[in-house]
Parts: structure tokens; C-alpha cells; sequence
């Protein structure tokens, strides 16, 4: 029998998937790529789904932002309405809205995938938003990670101005005014602000270009970066492998939990049809962004109780509480009043996206981390954490005043000054608290770990005393409650070398042993229990 | 000071040596006690449990077939403008609700579906893999680092100063072409920002009625919104022009009227002022007559139009500005010139 009949034979046996394969092997390799992939272990924990919402909401985003692309006129040019709704009849608007009115009321299914769109929207920020934290509070972010947390830092903002493009398209009057108010904002930068409004609004505002701008933006440029953003982010996430928590069987040399095929597969495909189900049942039954309610814009009328979406709510919250200062000198108007917000909104954003490097550069630790902290063993970075976030909702509460003010009766001069007030001393207050808190709850895994867990059972002693009996721990909980590990804060050392010359002891030197004495010094952590500690209680108890 | 001189014994590594693992003959108890047994599920052992699952999730999947049928014939049956009352969210479109039910429960059972065969019937026994360092090891890097020598000596860039340094200034200099042609993307600004639609003897025309004003059509404790005579809306910079030119007007007792200038540039008490909010340019809209106090509804920044219009609460940087206003010989009210200052958000060139 020559080779060829051989290769001829198998070929009629082997089944068709196969033979595809076998096809596609030859040309792309892809025996060798399920090889190493197939049968991936990923770990299982809740927390690790709310990346995966993020990217299947970006995935809807996508098919239904191509579906609106269809029917959506991205031009500012002044039509009269003719559709089917009623009451707009006859009034001017743009062909951008006139396009978006007609998707919401004449294409069957229009109304749906736009608010499926919206709401996906709503759903891939705050998936994000909480991702993120996430990532932050178990230090995920630790080598060899940081690049993938700047990544995915970058489609937060990035998603942040694609929702913000997004939802100016349909040219409402509620949109309209959010980007006047950007428009606003723009001007109050010195020197050059009224330049870049002129050429981002192709003249004063608004003319007649920006929903067109905008439209380019919206569905090319910031998707296309951020689509190459995602593929990095998860072929890192690949690279890396995923972390995990601390726990029996589970070191920071291996990754345990369940192989890609089938049982993630399955899982992670199926949590996509979750996300998707849950996201068009929303749509069906919570109206968003009714336009038609709100009417097509015009700079010279308002609806009242404007509000962004609540991805930029934060920024709205900077600019309405602060002072309206202005400054005039020579001729020219320093807006600080505007110009402050401007620029403390991207210090906001950017005093998340540096911590990971500045918590490298304290502890000096230049190992790969794969095993997750608890928040609470790292109280000094849970701390700064909650502090961000109480910052970030004291913004938006903000950003909300009239709200606040109208359901409970407040008065916004109050509001504006709590919120005035919360801005700096919100923060401070929240970052004593959590830490307090971690350092509560450290000790009581210390206790735990020596005397064991209260067992609910109450002893009487021969003598008439009450007892909490308590049940030593298993070795699994034991391994994980001490599995943490504890840095010893940065001494700067001898400032005399042996020969008795001074050494200079450089400011960053000085700066960065105080830091570490903040993070890792006796008030900052409880020094785990030891073995010896253990071994002498359990002895003394005798019993065990 | 760069990482390499943390001192070793401060990283955690070496500190446990005396905690943890230090302890030789007797077992520690904080050691890892490796990964626990599997324990099985009751569709392992049990074929009718199993059974059961099989069934639930293929009942699931059935639903989502069903769902998909039921969403086309929505999408057939239902005409685009009917409206349904549901409890409790009150009356929607019954198109968006029945398609959006229908394609929600086809997705979300097929998730359900797969998410409960993953978790009851596939294999739950937690595997263990290797982790590698992403760090290549020195061989690789020494490798690395004498091709990327050899590559860069090859190319002699560091020794033909003159291609390199020319070769940057190349380099530079090309973006600039990408940068020159975003010029066009809009005008200078110029003094456009100075000027609105007003000048002398253009009349307020209310913005309601089209029709021009007259002294007794502004009633006191009422809020008029005018627009320059000849700005009509189908005019193809209506946006533009209105987006500066929008006036609020109201009558107030000359004898309340603290501003001297305001009550100068006013007409038998009634006042004109900008529409357009001095932050960031939100139009203005409520009024409280007896406080005669104007509210700006998007970051609620009050002015004071009985004392030329100063800002009394809110981030508002400066008081809005007045048009000068005053009668024709027909009785109409009419503008005396311009606005003196620009209107709207404040921006570098304003002074
Ligand atoms: C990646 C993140 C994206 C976000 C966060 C986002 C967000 C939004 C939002 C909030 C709206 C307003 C919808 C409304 O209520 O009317 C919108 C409109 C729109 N989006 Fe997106 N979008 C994204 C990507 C895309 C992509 C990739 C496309 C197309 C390829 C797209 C096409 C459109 C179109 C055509 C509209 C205007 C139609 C309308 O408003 O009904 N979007 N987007
Ligand atoms: S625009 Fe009027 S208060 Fe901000």
C-alpha cells in the first residue's frame, strides 16, 4: 500500500469536523493553539463575572450600535416632522433627531434595539466601573498585571466619552444641553479654549457640524480603539492566567479551578446570554432616553432637571459646586470657576489609575503576585480605595443637588455646601474609617485562627462560670486565614557607612521609608498569629 | 532609589522563614494542606438526578425556541403605534414590550440552559495547573539583547550621526502636515463672540407669538422671552444666532430697581436681559417674581435682575448682561445697540 492511499483512506474515515480542522491546522496552526488554551484552568468566583459583563455589554453595544447605524441620520440640517407621533408634528428639528424619532416609532423593533443600546451602555460603565474596584481592592493590579490594569482604566475613560458622543447624536434638547455645557466648559480654558471650540463646533455653537463630529467619533474612532483595547486586555488575561484567592491547594505558583472546555465554556458562554436576556428585558420594560418626551434642541429652551447619564455625573457634581470665580486682568477672563472643575475631573480619574505604581514603588516588591489579598490585609490600600470612591460619590451626589433638594426637601444652598465640605473632608474621614475597620477585622481573624470559631454552644464550669465553647479551626480555614503575607516597613538604615562617612539620604529616600511606616508599621497592620503563638494555646487548652 | 536596593529581608518571602514554615519536626499547622477531596453531586451518582437535569435544561432551551417564535410574530402581528397597559409600569408600547419579553427570555434561557448543564452534569473537579514566570529567563535575555546589538550595529545607526539625526528630524517634522490640516475644521474666533443679532432699532419680537412687543404687552410678575426682529426659525443659522441673541424680559417697579444702570438702560421698568446663563451657557428659564429673581435650571446659579442681574447663588462667574432698550415712534419696544458685553460662558479673550 503506497502513502497515498493511506492518506486517501483516513480521509474517508476521518469525520467532517475533523478534516475542517485538520484544514485549518495546516494554514493556521490551530492544533497548537488548543493545545496550550483547550483545557485552560480558569477559577471560579463571582466577582470574576463583572469582566465578563463588561465585555458581553460591549459586545451588545456593538450589534446593536451597527443595526442604529442603518437607520440613523448623523446631520444637523432643520427638517419639519411628519412622523407618526402626534404632538412633535410639524415642529423643526434636526434630520439627526427627525432620524432617531423615526427609529423610535417607525422602525418595528427601532424603539428596542435603542434602548437595548442605551442600556447596555449604562450596564458596560458601571460593569466596569465595579471591575475595577474590584481589581483594586484584591490588588490584582500587582505585577505582572499593571499594564492590563491601565488598559482597562483606559476603556473606562474611553467608554465614558463614548457614551457622552452617544447620546448628543439624537440632538435632543437634554443632550443639546449637556453639550453646551461642554461647550462651556471648553471656553473656560485659558489662551486657547475659545480656539478649540471654533474648530471642534466648526464655528460658534452650535453650527452645524458637531452631530456629524461626534458620529465619527462615536461609532469608529473610540469603538476601534477600544475594540483593540478589549482583544489586548483579554489576551493579557490569557497570557497572565487569572488570579485567585488564597486557600488550600491554591499557591501563587498554580491556578486551580475548571479547564476553558467544557465547563467554562459553557458557563462564561451562557453568562453571555444572561447579560444580553437580562439587558432586552430591561429595554422592554424601563423606558430610557424617551426623546420624544423631551423634544429636539434648541439653545434657547431647557428642560428642567437636566442630569447626564451617571457615568458623568461626577463631573457634573465638580461644576456645580464650585464658587464661580473669575478672575480679570490685562483684558483677559481666567475662568477658574469652570477651568478648576475641568481640571480636576481628569486628576479624579488619573489619582485611581497611578496608585498600582505607587504602591510598587513603596513596597519595593518586584514578584509576580497571583494570589489575591483580602481588602482587609491590605488596610492602608482599602483605605485609599474607599476614600476614592467617597470622593467619587460625594461628586455625584453633587452632581445631583436639585435632585436631593426636590425629593427631600433640602435646600441646594445646604446641599452644595455639605457636598462643598465632603469633597475634603469625606475622603480623610472614610480612609481613618476602613482602616480602622480592616484592622477590626484582621484581629478578629487572629482570634479566630488562635482560640477558633464560637461555636454557639455555651459550657457550664464546674465552678458556675458560662463558657462560649469554641471549635478549633480545620486546617483548610487555618492555611487560608494565614496565607497573607505582611511587609515589614522600609528602614532608611545607617547614615553612616562603616568608615564613618555620611551618606545622603535622599528626599524620595525619606519620602518613601514614611510611607512604607504608614503602610506597613504597628498601627497599620496585626501581625499574624504564628505557629509558635498557636502551638502554646492550644497546648495550654491541652484538650485538642 | 530604585527597587533593586529594597533590602531582602523586608519582602515577605524571606519574614516568613520565621513564621510559617520555620517550624522543622513537628506539623505546621498553617501549612497547606493541598487541594481537598471532590466531593460529588447528587447527578453524579445518581442517573435519575441527572436525568432531571437533563430535562430542566433541555426544557429551558425548548422555552427559548418558543420565545423566538412568539418574538416574529410579535413583530408581525402587533401594529408599531398600539399601546398596552402594564402593571405596574403603566402604558407602554406594546411592540417594545412584547419584543423585548420575547427576545429577553430567548437569550435568557439559553444562558440559564447552558449555565445549569455546565454547573449539574459537566465535570466539577477542580484541576491544578503550572503558572510560569512571564519573566523570560537570562539565557533568553542575554540572547535577546546581543541580537539586538549586533541588529543595531548592523545598521550603524550610533556611528552615521548624520542619517540619525536626520533621519528624527524627518520623523518629526512629517506629523506636522496631519496637524496643519485640521486648521480648517473650524473659523477663528475673531470678535464673534462679541456680537450678537442686536444693533439699534431691531424690535423685540416675543418669541411665543412672532409678534413684536409693546411696553403694555409685558405684564408685571410675568417672564417674556424675545428674539431679534428678522431671526426667523427656518433661517439656516437660527441655532446659532438664537444660541446668543435669546432675551428674557421683565417689568419690575422703576422704584425697585436698585441698579442705577440697569434702571437707566431699562424702560418704564421693564428690563432686558440675556437668556443665556453666564457658567456654561444653559438658557434660563424660572422666574420668581416677587424676589425678582431668575434661576438657572442645570446648576441653579440665581441672579438678581432687580440689581443689574448680579449672581447670587450658584457657580455663575458674573452677572448676565442687559440689551438697552427703548420705545419707537410706533410704540414698539426696540433695542438701542447691542449687548455692551458678551453674553454666555466666559472664556480668555472676554476681559
Ligand atoms: C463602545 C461603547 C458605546 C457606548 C458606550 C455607546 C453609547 C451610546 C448611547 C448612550 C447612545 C444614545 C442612545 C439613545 O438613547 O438614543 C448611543 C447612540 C448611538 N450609537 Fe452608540 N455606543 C457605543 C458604541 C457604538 C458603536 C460601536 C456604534 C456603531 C457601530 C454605535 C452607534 C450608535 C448610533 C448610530 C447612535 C444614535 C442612534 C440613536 O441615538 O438612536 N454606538 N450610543
Ligand atoms: S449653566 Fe446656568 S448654572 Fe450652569
Amino acid at each position: 500500500m503506497s502513502t497515498n492511499q493511506t492518506t486517501e483512506a483516513r480521509r474517508g474515515k476521518a469525520p467532517a469536523g475533523e478534516r475542517v480542522a485538520d484544514w485549518a491546522d495546516g494554514r493556521l496552526g490551530i492544533y497548537s493553539l488548543a493545545k496550550a488554551n483547550m483545557r485552560k484552568i480558569f477559577p471560579d468566583h463571582w466577582s470574576f463575572m463583572l469582566g465578563e459583563v463588561c465585555l458581553y455589554s460591549f459586545i451588545i453595544i456593538i450589534l446593536t450600535g451597527v443595526y442604529l447605524t442603518l437607520f440613523f441620520h448623523p446631520s444637523m440640517n432643520e427638517v419639519e416632522y411628519h412622523g407618526s407621533y402626534v404632538p412633535l408634528q410639524g415642529q423643526l428639528m434636526s434630520e439627526a433627531f427627525n432620524s432617531t424619532m423615526h427609529i423610535s416609532f417607525d422602525v418595528r423593533g427601532g424603539l428596542l434595539i435603542r434602548q437595548i443600546h442605551h442600556w447596555a451602555a449604562l450596564v458596560f460603565l458601571a460593569g466596569m466601573f465595579v471591575h475595577m474596584m474590584r481589581v483594586f481592592f484584591t490588588g490584582a493590579f500587582r505585577k505582572p498585571r499593571e499594564v492590563n490594569w491601565l488598559f482597562g482604566f483606559l476603556l473606562f475613560v474611553l467608554g465614558m466619552f463614548t457614551g457622552f458622543t452617544g447620546y448628543s447624536l439624537p440632538d435632543d434638547l437634554l443632550s443639546g444641553t449637556g453639550v453646551r455645557f461642554m461647550e462651556g466648559a471648553i471656553l473656560s480654558v485659558p489662551i486657547v479654549g475659545t480656539y478649540l471650540s471654533f474648530f471642534l463646533f466648526g464655528g460658534e455653537f452650535p453650527g452645524g457640524d458637531f452631530v456629524a463630529r461626534f458620529y465619527s467619533v462615536h461609532i469608529l474612532l473610540l469603538p476601534g480603539i477600544m475594540l483593540g483595547l478589549v482583544v489586548a486586555h483579554l489576551i493579557l488575561v490569557f497570557y497572565h492566567k487569572h488570579t485567585q484567592f488564597a486557600g488550600p491547594g491554591k499557591t501563587n505558583n498554580n491556578v486551580v479551578g475548571m479547564p476553558l472546555l467544557p465547563v467554562y465554556m459553557a458557563k462564561a458562554g451562557g453568562f453571555f446570554f444572561l447579560v444580553f436576556g437580562v439587558i432586552a428585558a430591561i429595554s422592554a420594560i424601563a423606558q430610557i432616553n424617551p426623546i420624544w418626551a423631551i423634544g429636539p434642541y434648541r439653545p434657547d429652551q431647557v428642560s428642567t432637571g437636566a442630569q447626564p447619564d451617571w457615568y458623568m455625573g461626577f463631573s457634573e457634581g465638580l461644576i456645580r459646586v464650585m464658587p464661580g470665580w473669575e478672575i480679570n486682568f490685562w483684558g483677559h477672563t481666567l475662568v477658574l470657576g469652570v477651568f478648576i472643575p475641568l481640571v480636576i475631573f481628569p486628576l479624579v480619574l488619573v489619582a485611581i489609575a497611578v496608585y498600582p505604581f505607587i504602591e510598587s514603588w513603596v513596597t519595593g516588591d518586584r514578584r509576580e503576585h497571583h494570589i489575591l489579598d483580602r481588602p482587609r490585609n491590605a488596610p492602608t490600600r482599602t483605605a485609599f480605595g474607599v476614600a476614592w470612591i467617597t470622593l467619587y460619590m460625594v461628586l455625584l451626589i453633587g452632581g445631583g443637588n436639585d435632585l436631593w433638594a426636590t425629593h427631600f426637601h433640602l435646600s441646594i444652598n445646604s446641599i452644595t455646601w455639605f457636598v462643598r465640605i465632603a469633597f475634603f473632608v469625606g475622603p480623610v474621614l472614610a480612609f481613618v474609617i476602613t482602616k480602622r475597620i480592616c484592622l477590626g477585622l484582621q484581629r478578629r481573624d487572629k482570634e479566630k485562627v488562635l482560640h477558633g470559631r464560637e461555636s454557639g454552644i455555651i459550657k457550664r464550669l464546674p465552678h458556675g462560670e458560662f463558657i462560649e465553647v469554641h471549635e478549633p479551626l480545620s486546617q483548610d480555614a487555618l492555611h487560608t486565614l494565614t496565607a497573607h503575607e505582611q511587609y515589614e516597613p522600609l528602614a532608611i538604615g545607617p547614615t553612616v557607612d562603616e568608615n564613618g562617612v555620611e551618606r545622603k539620604v535622599k528626599g524620595s529616600e525619606r519620602l518613601r521609608a514614611k510611607l512604607s511606616e504608614a503602610y506597613f508599621g504597628e498601627e497599620s497592620q496585626i501581625p499574624k498569629p504564628t505557629v509558635e503563638e498557636y502551638k502554646e494555646i492550644t497546648s495550654g487548652h491541652g484538650h485538642h | 532609589m530604585s527597587s533593586q536596593d529594597i533590602p531582602e529581608e523586608n519582602l515577605p518571602a524571606e519574614q516568613d522563614t520565621h513564621g510559617a514554615v520555620g517550624v522543622a519536626d513537628e506539623k505546621n499547622p498553617f501549612a497547606d494542606p493541598g487541594l481537598p477531596p471532590h466531593e460529588h453531586r447528587i447527578q453524579d451518582v445518581d442517573e435519575r438526578a441527572a436525568k432531571r437535569s437533563e430535562r430542566s435544561v433541555a426544557l429551558l432551551f425548548t422555552v427559548s425556541m418558543l420565545a423566538t417564535v412568539g418574538f416574529i410574530a410579535s413583530y408581525v402581528a402587533i401594529p408599531a403605534d398600539e399601546s398596552v397597559y402594564i402593571w405596574p409600569i403603566g402604558h407602554i408600547s406594546a411592540m417594545n414590550f412584547a419584543l423585548g419579553m420575547t427576545l429577553g427570555i430567548a437569550l435568557f434561557t439559553i444562558g440559564a440552559g447552558a449555565v445549569h448543564w455546565a454547573r449539574t452534569l459537566m465535570s466539577d473537579l477542580e484541576i491544578a495547573d503550572e503558572r510560569h514566570p512571564i519573566e523570560a529567563p537570562p539565557e533568553v535575555k542575554t540572547k535577546v539583547m546581543a541580537d539586538f546589538k549586533q541588529g543595531a550595529k548592523e545598521s550603524a545607526l550610533g556611528r552615521r550621526k548624520l542619517i540619525r539625526n536626520t533621519m528624527f528630524g524627518a520623523l518629526a517634522l512629517f506629523p506636522l502636515s496631519g496637524v496643519i490640516l485640521l486648521r480648517d475644521l473650524g473659523p477663528l474666533p475673531g470678535d464673534k463672540l462679541r456680537h450678537t443679532l442686536w444693533s439699534k432699532g431691531k424690535l423685540l419680537v416675543n418669541m411665543n407669538t412672532n409678534e413684536p412687543l409693546r411696553p403694555s404687552d409685558v405684564a408685571v410678575g410675568s417672564l417674556t422671552f424675545a428674539k431679534p426682529e428678522g431671526l426667523e426659525e427656518h433661517d439656516e443659522d437660527f441655532q446659532t444666532e438664537i444660541a446668543k441673541a435669546a432675551l428674557l424680559i421683565v417689568r419690575i417697579q422703576p422704584e425697585n430697581i436698585k441698579d442705577k444702570q440697569e434702571l437707566e438702560w431699562s424702560h418704564e421698568g421693564i428690563v432686558a436681559y440675556s437668556k443665556i446663563c453666564t457658567h456654561v451657557g444653559c438658557p434660563i428659564s424660572l422666574y420668581e417674581q416677587q424676589t425678582h429673581h431668575v434661576l438657572c435650571p442645570c446648576h441653579q446659579s440665581t441672579f438678581d435682575l432687580s440689581d443689574g442681574a448680579r449672581v447670587i447663588f450658584g457657580p455663575a462667574g458674573h452677572a448676565l448682561p442687559q440689551l438697552r432698550i427703548g420705545v419707537n415712534d410706533e410704540g414698539y419696544l426696540e433695542a438701542l445697540g447691542d449687548f455692551a458685553e458678551p453674553v454666555g460662558p466666559a472664556f480668555w479673550e472676554r476681559g
